[in-house]
């Protein structure tokens, strides 16, 4: 079942990050499947954010290539072609290791959440919504001068805007604090709003960094289905590092695994789950030399 | 805030700490004020013995220490106002009853600091009593909102109104110096405030170079007028495009910086730019300044006494009195754009991204927001205010020099947005106000001669003035005058967004 290097959303190739001494993640490759849900996962210090601050142009990779291919006809051979001209960007083609990390968000519409939230916590629910619509009204306000005149096409721009943060206040239930600063939010609500504000950057792919993190089970099970109808309704692919299991055995299609900055296995949740090198990997095993023995591919 | 300890133990704990505060007090002032070298009459240095003061400073400590820490301070406030007051009484008494009282200054001193903590603490007791106070305090909070409106307007009513009404009330000669060192220089400074507030306020980059915008726009009025003798209304727009233009320029390199290292970047800057206006001297005139600025006209028409003059044409008696009142009007109408623009900017995306940098840069990064560019903007902006207000500066003055754009006024300009609430426009504004405004008023204490005698002048003591306004500031409301931020767009109610939440910005 390897569907999802079918026409991939996002092919990583080769990917290396060195911190001076410290390789944090060491020739990496795997492919986000367009309209997936694809789980990266790994004990801690597997390099999994490192991975995500790649993606999201905050770290920019030692080495290696993010091709992201927004609309589904990018041939490996385009890829290749773009890479050797030296350009960012051709037509919906892009490679994200070239680009700043503000123009992965706004040209090539990757979004993403963080690991320790990051909302405005001074500015209200709502506020946090529109601004992350910003280069929309931008544009919509003719880069300020428009809204400074006080032009129609502005307030059409600013209250269409509004309006789609108010349908995703009601997708996460929070349409009733709308006027209430982000930091005074319970810990739950706070991840959900992260998502919508990054919702609201109308992404192709959205990457989150431990949604599930401090969240009780029942709040665990909403989120699942917030990620699925992004999935189903929005059409939006999801890469996301996941602790929780029964966050990512539900709703993954596909798993990838990362073990000392390396990948150590990739599939479906059923096949992973199985595999004696991500069991090793998370529980440990009896002694050094079996270890190097699973790594190395061999049976246990 | 000051915590509340239990009562009874806790008072004792006060005491001891307010007594142990007073002990480092009197040991650190006894080799600083306790004993001075004085030229006696042959000239020859003695050491003046002045253990009033060590005892003074001790007693200022303990007050101040305590006020900060006892319990149910606030009555204690009540009772000390009182005691001020029954103090305060019994001097003049004494000295209307030609009674030598001969206190030592230090202790009336030590005793009017006390009281003010303790005024400030009292005033501050029934916000602080935490949670149940809370809602009370939201409530407050909306009350306060409806009202602001009706202030505004009564404020800037009362603003166009106020030379007129001096005029009126005191004549040409008695009103010039509200209109002038009061009316015009707060306004200034509130000009120079909301354009900071932008900067430092919104966006969160911590500048403390501001000034040198300030001197961009006062020397390009000074040099193109006197050089090319351009009219002041075509350097105005003029002298904020190129402080404008100087903040893209200083902001491209050094916006990349954050936080602390923008902040002794842009110093440095600030100071650059000052050295230059001195050592430039072929263009500058160097220390000496740039004087015989031209003055201000009516659009055209000269305030002089001529048959040309304003006063001639709308047919009233010639007084210096209205070129006064005309750049009361200018800078009003200016320091209003600056409000008008930041207000409105606000709710444009420019200006919602500002605030969200100030909140989490990284967070805006991720959701496509272009950080330098924005950062720029809004230090451009800035700058552009600060180049209009120094336009205004040259024009009022006519005369410009490098002494007027040293860091101090930076730091003037900077603890006018700190203490008025970053952000607020209003708590900027009343910000400037007290601070400016009650610099000025230090002048007018002759009161006080009666207390300190004859060589004391209040003035010389506004720098300690200030420092104890920024230290009583910053123990009673840490986030300034207005801590709450009003939301910039609504879906029900338009809640203020207690300071508690709002970022202070790193960089």
């Amino acid at each position: 079942m390897t569907r999802w290097l079918d026409a991939p959303l996002l092919t990583i190739d080769h990917l290396s990050m060195r911190f001076g001494g410290l390789v944090a993640v060491d020739d990496l490759s795997f492919a986000v499947g367009r309209g997936d849900i694809t789980a990266l996962i790994g004990p801690n210090g597997a390099g999994k954010t490192t991975v995500f601050n790649c993606v999201t142009g905050f770290y920019k990779p030692s080495t290696g290539r993010l091709a992201l291919a927004r609309a589904g006809t990018a041939e490996p051979a385009d890829i290749d072609a773009l890479t050797r001209s030296g350009k960012r960007e051709a037509g919906e083609l892009f490679l994200l290791e070239r680009m700043p990390g503000h123009e992965i968000a706004s040209r090539a519409r990757v979004a993403r959440t963080f690991q320790n939230i990051r909302l405005f916590q001074g500015m209200t629910v709502l506020e946090n919504l529109v601004v992350a619509q910003h280069n929309a009204l931008m544009r919509a306000s003719l880069m300020t001068f428009g809204g400074l005149v006080g032009l129609p096409s502005y307030a059409i721009a600013e209250a269409a805007a509004v309006e789609k943060a108010t349908n995703w206040l009601s997708r996460i239930a929070l349409l009733e604090r709308a006027d209430d600063p982000a930091g005074a939010l319970p810990y739950g609500d706070q991840r959900r709003l992260e998502i919508a504000r990054a919702m609201c950057a109308d992404p192709v792919l959205l990457c989150l960094d431990e949604p599930a993190a401090g969240l009780n089970p029942r709040e665990s099970a909403d989120l699942n289905e917030l990620l699925l109808s992004i999935r189903e309704s929005d059409g939006v692919s999801l890469l996301l590092i996941e602790h929780d299991m029964s966050v990512v055995m539900k709703i993954s299609d596909h798993v990838v695994v990362l073990d000392y900055g390396r990948k150590i296995s990739d599939g479906g949740p059923a096949e992973v789950r199985e595999d004696p090198a991500v069991i090793a990997a998370y529980l440990g095993v009896a002694d050094e030399d079996e270890a190097e023995r699973i790594a190395a591919g061999a049976p246990p | 805030m000051p915590e509340a300890a239990k009562p009874g133990a806790g008072a004792l704990a006060a005491l001891k700490d307010a007594g142990g505060a007073a002990l480092v007090a009197a040991a650190l002032s006894f080799p600083i004020v306790a004993l001075a070298t004085v030229e006696d009459i042959n000239q020859k240095l003695v050491l003046e013995q002045r253990w009033s003061w060590v005892v003074g400073a001790a007693a200022m400590v303990f007050v101040g220490r305590l006020a900060t820490r006892a319990p149910g301070a606030a009555v204690v406030a009540r009772w000390a106002l009182f005691a001020l007051a029954a103090v305060v009484a019994a001097y003049f008494v004494s000295a209307s009853l030609d009674i030598d009282a001969d206190w030592p200054a230090p202790l009336i001193l030590a005793v009017i600091v006390g009281a003010a903590g303790f005024a400030a603490l009292a005033l501050s007791a029934p916000f602080s009593a935490a949670s149940a106070a809370r809602a009370k305090q939201r409530a407050l909070r909306a009350d306060l909102a409806a009202r602001a409106g009706l202030l505004r307007f009564a404020g800037l009513a009362a603003l166009v109104i106020f030379p007129l009404f001096a005029l009126w009330l005191l004549g040409p000669q008695g009103s010039l110096k509200w209109i002038n060192n009061y009316g015009i220089q707060i306004l200034i400074y509130v000009m120079l405030g909301w354009g900071l507030n932008i900067v430092v306020g919104l966006a969160g980059l911590l500048d403390l170079g501001y000034v040198a915008f300030y001197a961009v726009g006062a020397y390009t009025y000074a040099l193109l007028s006197t050089t090319y003798g351009w009219s002041f209304w075509i350097c105005l727009p003029l002298a904020g495009i190129f402080a404008a233009c100087w903040g893209i320029l200083l902001g491209v390199p050094v916006l990349r910086l954050r936080g602390d290292y923008l902040a002794i970047v842009t110093l440095g800057f600030g100071e650059i730019i000052r050295v230059v206006l001195i050592n430039w001297s072929d263009l500058t005139n160097g220390y000496a300044g740039v004087s015989s600025i031209p003055r201000v006209t009516f659009f055209g028409v000269p305030f002089i006494d001529d048959d040309s003059g304003f006063a001639a044409r709308f047919g009233l008696e010639f007084s210096p009195i209205h070129r006064t009142i005309f750049l009361f009007y200018l800078i009003l109408a200016l320091a209003l754009l600056t409000n008008a623009a930041t207000l409105r900017l606000r709710r444009l995306p420019i200006g919602r991204a500002w605030e969200a940098l100030r909140e989490d840069e990284i967070a805006c990064r991720s959701l496509g927001i272009n950080t330098v560019n924005t950062k720029l903007t809004a230090f451009a902006l800035g700058a552009g205010f600060a180049g209009f207000a120094g336009a205004f500066f040259a024009v009022r003055q006519n005369f410009v020099s490098p002494e007027s754009f040293t860091f101090p006024e930076s730091a003037t300009i900077l603890a006018i947005v700190v203490l008025g609430g970053m952000g607020s426009q209003l708590g900027v504004a009343a910000a400037a106000f007290a601070l400016i405004g009650g610099m000025e008023m230090l002048r007018e204490l002759d009161f006080l001669k009666q207390i300190f005698g004859d060589g004391f002048d209040p003035a010389q003591y506004r720098m300690l003035v200030f420092g104890l306004a920024m230290v009583t500031m910053m123990i009673w409301k840490p986030r300034g005058v207005v801590s709450s931020r009003a939301p910039s767009i609504f879906l029900k109610t338009r809640a203020a967004v207690s300071g508690d939440h709002v970022g202070e910005g790193r960089g």
